[in-house]
């Protein structure tokens, strides 16, 4: 029997572990990844060079941070790995690769997405003024370049990373101004319960709250985000916000770290024809995955916050899974006693992540609540009222045609950091519930490709 | 469940059939537009759009003349411009003996109101500066331009409405049958509708419904092959399209004021008329940036940010099917505009609502005529 | 020069020398485009739909907020560049106003 060519994209944790588990298993994938470094976002490596080390780095991940990348180190040269390759478009068998400028096809017979996840954003007034960023890219400022994003930094949105980022660049010596977080401490005690399924995590949540307020940073819960305020010349210099009990504050900052947790990248699986299914809990369309993370095509499979947004630990099971699933979907025996113990971790795991989703929501909520001035896609600078304009006087009460009629999601990040608010907003106005205006529908390139790219001459 | 009626009932929400339903409102005829999914949703929301005349089977310039003295108006005709702008289009060659042929198609009397120009040499680089070196000669249409096509069906279905045409989308239409002088039309969702008169502008699908009437054609469908760059300073204003007889070479662009730069051409993808959608195929983009590069250097520097496909219906002459049936009283067509129907949309709207409420049209179409694809006996007695 | 970004640690590497806006600037080997730019500048390219400036915003190459202009026209994403000695960056559009001429 040929061996079947498996190809992996992505070399964070999900990648990593599949890569390991298939490896194990005698089969020798293809592992293509973005970046030139493996590890992902969360254990992204620094740059050569640089002296930190995995304590100062990843603070209480370390272990798993230094685990993971000596399982690659170990791997590397036992597989075909593929790095600084983008996977820009794909036809079924076939992904198209650009590297360096250069074109080239990779033919496959199993495909396993670990693409993994960006922060997701709600809009707030005024978030298109330079200084205003991602918390996931607050994190990297700070993990791989050893800089904080401004001199003053407040730090907005919610779930776990608000937390954790600001913690670390507390730790770091950065100037932290405040921490706001949308979501009420009344949540945060109604999913208790969920929560303790993981009493680790759980408790090194309390930690850093604590750590916050032994440094003396404000920490605001339940508030209302108003405005990142700020003019041309200078960008963000401050944020404006309303409390728990609606007393609408000020702070000065010249930098806005904002998150509301994660969404899944699923351009190549949306390319690949893969159902999309509506999660409930986080309010957001995830890749349609059976428990092992098999899609809805044949031979095409995907694992890690790609697949499920269950964050990193998860991922390294998700991916040792999904290998499995592989093994057994090509008649391959497969370890019946690993199997049992990822699949027994991810149903904790799946848990934890449930109350999470209920400690710290998706604010859908401000959606409707957005001013008609504020910008809703920061590429296009297209405002609410322009979104809501096309739902009320052109009809466009889905996604895609909204898109069409507005422009939101027609920029260069392809909506990814627009596109779910403006579901909200759209929904909002048509007086719907969000998952009946559709998503945004993947395209290629699912990165920006270069005009300069010219095909590879196979050797 | 009631039956409703009207003086025309519309097959097919694109360019077509909304316009002609804004067009026989203004007429004063009643009409009922059944569209299956979204208006303009298919080939007319996804093309190049080029309002472009030069070019065209000389027999159709009546037809994109008339359709251009509207484009002009539209602002006033339907309360939205399109984005309409008549930046002049240039249709570009590689090689100088194809310049000949462009200087043919200029100097004939149907294209006499385009006003063309054909340049050379120097001459051109020197006003069309950002072209490639390898670009030998080239025939400017002043009048020509460019509009937004995702804008243009919804545009004229909303002012159809306004009007008083009455617009059904997300409509399938289950049954056709002539009975007696009128149309009766049945649709999925069991609601009945009734019209003397039946327009079918169903694009790539109207062979479906011409061949229930006897009338087949041998209509094709192609997904056009479209790319965007991300904004870049607005500084081109010209439409540019490569003339050749190479396929592959057939590219096109424009700058919007936004500074996106669409591309288009090279390729063509088979559709999925199953679940009706379209893709691009990675080597018409490859195909694209390769051919943009020659075509305007300094482009390599771009990046492309999205691509897209759509559904359009193609006839092997080239020419769409348009005017009345030669089978049945009463019923219309204006479908498979191969690819090209963008800039007559406007006068296909005027002509076909003249043709219905009249009678007749001022405007020759007879090229167009579905019964050109009969077989010849008919064509014999259809002719007699 | 007032940047915006602020260095924490890892100050002790080699230099690299680039001009930006037609002035010469030291960063550190290892730094990102971004950070090289961002430490000692408060933004990276003009908005193109307002009159505002742009600095980036996810860091890890999703938002493409962070695209800069080399002087020769190219296209540069700052936040996947590391930055090399003798790079050539204009944080304005070119006075051409298209990278083709030249």
């Amino acid at each position: 029997m040929a061996t079947a060519r498996v190809v992996i994209v992505g070399a964070g944790p999900a990648g990593v572990r599949c890569a390991e588990t298939l490896l194990a298993a005698g089969i020798k994938p293809i592992l293509i990844d973005e970046n030139r470094r493996d590890g992902g976002q969360i254990y992204r490596r620094q740059p050569e060079g640089f002296t930190r080390d995995y304590a100062t780095l990843y603070g209480t991940e370390a272990a798993k941070a230094q685990a993971l990348h000596q399982s690659f180190d170990r791997l590397r040269s036992a597989i075909d790995y593929r790095p600084d390759t983008l996977v820009w478009n794909l036809t079924p068998g076939q992904l198209c690769c650009v590297s360096q400028g250069r074109h080239s096809t990779v033919d496959y017979d199993a495909l396993i997405l670990c693409t993994g996840a960006t922060d997701r954003l709600m809009p707030i007034e005024g978030w298109q003024l330079a200084g205003t960023y991602s918390l996931g890219g607050a994190q990297i400022a700070l993990k791989n370049q050893a800089v904080s994003i401004g001199h003053r930094v407040v730090f907005m949105g919610s779930g776990p990373l608000l937390y954790l980022v600001a913690s670390q660049y507390i730790k770091a010596g950065a100037e932290v101004a405040a921490v706001l977080d949308t979501s009420p401490l009344s949540l945060r005690i109604k999913a208790l319960p969920k929560l303790l399924a993981r009493p680790g995590l759980l408790f090194t949540g309390i930690k850093l709250l604590a750590q916050l307020y032994r440094a003396k940073v404000a920490v605001h819960l339940g508030i209302k985000p108003l405005q990142v305020m700020g003019d041309a010349a200078n960008g963000v210099m401050g944020v404006r916000f309303s409390t728990g009990s609606g007393r609408v504050e000020t702070v000065q900052a010249d930098a806005v770290a904002l998150g509301y947790h994660l969404r899944p990248e699923t351009q190549l699986g949306d390319l690949a024809g893969c159902t999309m299914a509506f999660d409930h809990a986080s309010s957001q369309w995830w890749l349609a995955t059976d428990d092992a993370g098999r899609t809805s095509v044949k031979g095409v499979y995907a694992a890690g916050d790609g697949a499920k947004i269950r964050g990193a630990d998860a991922a390294e099971h998700a991916g040792r899974l999904v290998a499995l699933a592989l093994l057994e979907d090509q008649q391959l025996p497969v370890d019946g006693a690993l199997r049992d113990e990822q699949q027994q971790a991810l149903g904790v795991m799946d848990q934890f992540r449930l109350g999470l989703a209920q400690a710290f929501p998706w604010p859908s909520e401000q959606a409707k609540a957005l001013p008609d001035s504020a910008i809703v896609c920061r590429c296009e600078m297209i405002s609410a009222g322009e979104l809501r304009r096309t739902v009320n006087e052109k009809g466009a009460c889905e996604v895609n045609r909204a898109k069409a009629f507005s422009r939101v999601g027609m920029g260069r990040c392809q909506g990814r950091y627009c596109s779910q608010a403006g579901a909200e907003v759209i929904a909002a106005a048509a007086g719907v519930q969000v998952q009946e205006v559709g998503r945004q529908r993947g395209q290629a390139p699912v990165k920006p490709l270069s005009m300069l790219i010219i095909e590879e001459v196979s050797s | 469940m009631s039956v409703q009626k009207a003086d025309v009932v519309i097959v097919g929400g694109g360019l077509m059939g909304s316009a002609t339903a804004f067009f026989l409102r203004k007429r004063g005829q009643s009409v009922i537009l059944l569209e299956r999914d979204q208006i303009g949703q298919y080939a007319s929301g996804v093309n190049f759009g080029n309002v472009r005349r030069q070019g065209r089977f000389l027999g159709q310039l009546a037809l994109a003349n008339r359709s251009w003295a509207l484009w002009k108006r539209l602002p006033e005709l339907i309360d939205d411009d399109l984005e309409f702008i008549p930046s002049g289009h240039m249709r570009v060659c590689y090689r100088e003996d194809e310049i000949a042929e462009l200087e043919a198609y200029a100097a004939a009397p149907e294209a006499e109101q385009l006003d063309l120009k054909i340049y050379r040499g120097a001459e051109l680089h020197r006003r069309f500066g950002f072209l490639g070196p390898d670009v030998k000669g080239g025939s400017y249409a002043p009048h020509d331009g460019h509009a937004n096509p995702r804008l243009a069906a919804p545009a004229f279905a909303r002012a159809a409405r306004r009007l008083g045409a009455q617009i059904e989308e997300r409509t399938e239409v289950a049954e056709v049958q002539k009975v007696g002088a009128d149309f009766h039309i049945t649709t999925t969702d069991g609601r009945q509708f009734q019209a003397a008169q039946l327009l079918i502008t169903a694009g790539a699908w109207g062979q479906k419904l011409s061949a229930q009437f006897g009338e087949p054609v041998p209509l094709d469908t192609h997904g056009p092959q479209m790319a965007v760059t991300e904004p870049v300073p607005y500084a081109l204003p010209t439409v540019i399209g490569v003339y050749t007889k190479i396929p592959e070479e057939v590219i096109y662009f424009r700058q919007i004021p936004r500074g996106n730069i669409v591309i288009g051409g090279g390729y063509r993808s088979k559709p999925d008329m199953l679940n009706r959608r379209a893709y691009v195929e990675p080597r018409s983009i490859l195909n694209q940036v390769s051919q943009m590069r020659r075509l305007l250097p300094g482009v390599g520097n771009l990046n492309i940010i999205r691509v897209w496909s759509g559904i359009e219906g193609y006839l092997p002459d080239s020419l769409p099917v348009m005017g009345p049936s030669g089978t049945v009283d009463g019923l219309f067509y204006a479908f498979g505009f191969c690819g090209h129907g963008f800039q007559l949309g406007p006068g296909v709207g005027d002509v076909m609502a003249e043709l219905l409420a009249t009678g007749a049209t001022s405007t020759p179409i007879a090229p167009f005529s579905i019964t050109r694809f009969a077989p010849p006996a008919e064509q014999r007695s259809q002719a007699s | 020069m007032n940047g915006r970004f602020v260095r924490l640690a890892e100050q002790g590497r080699p230099t690299v020398s680039l001009t930006v806006d037609g002035a010469t600037i030291e960063a550190l080997q290892g730094d990102t485009l971004m950070v090289a730019l961002l430490t000692q500048g408060n933004a990276l390219r003009q908005s193109e739909f307002d009159s505002g400036r742009r600095a980036g915003f996810c860091l890890m190459g999703a938002c493409q907020d962070c695209w800069v202009w080399t002087r020769s026209g190219e296209r540069l994403r700052a936040c996947s560049n590391e930055v090399r000695d003798g790079l050539d960056i204009v944080t304005t559009q070119p006075e051409a106003t298209w990278p083709l001429h030249g």
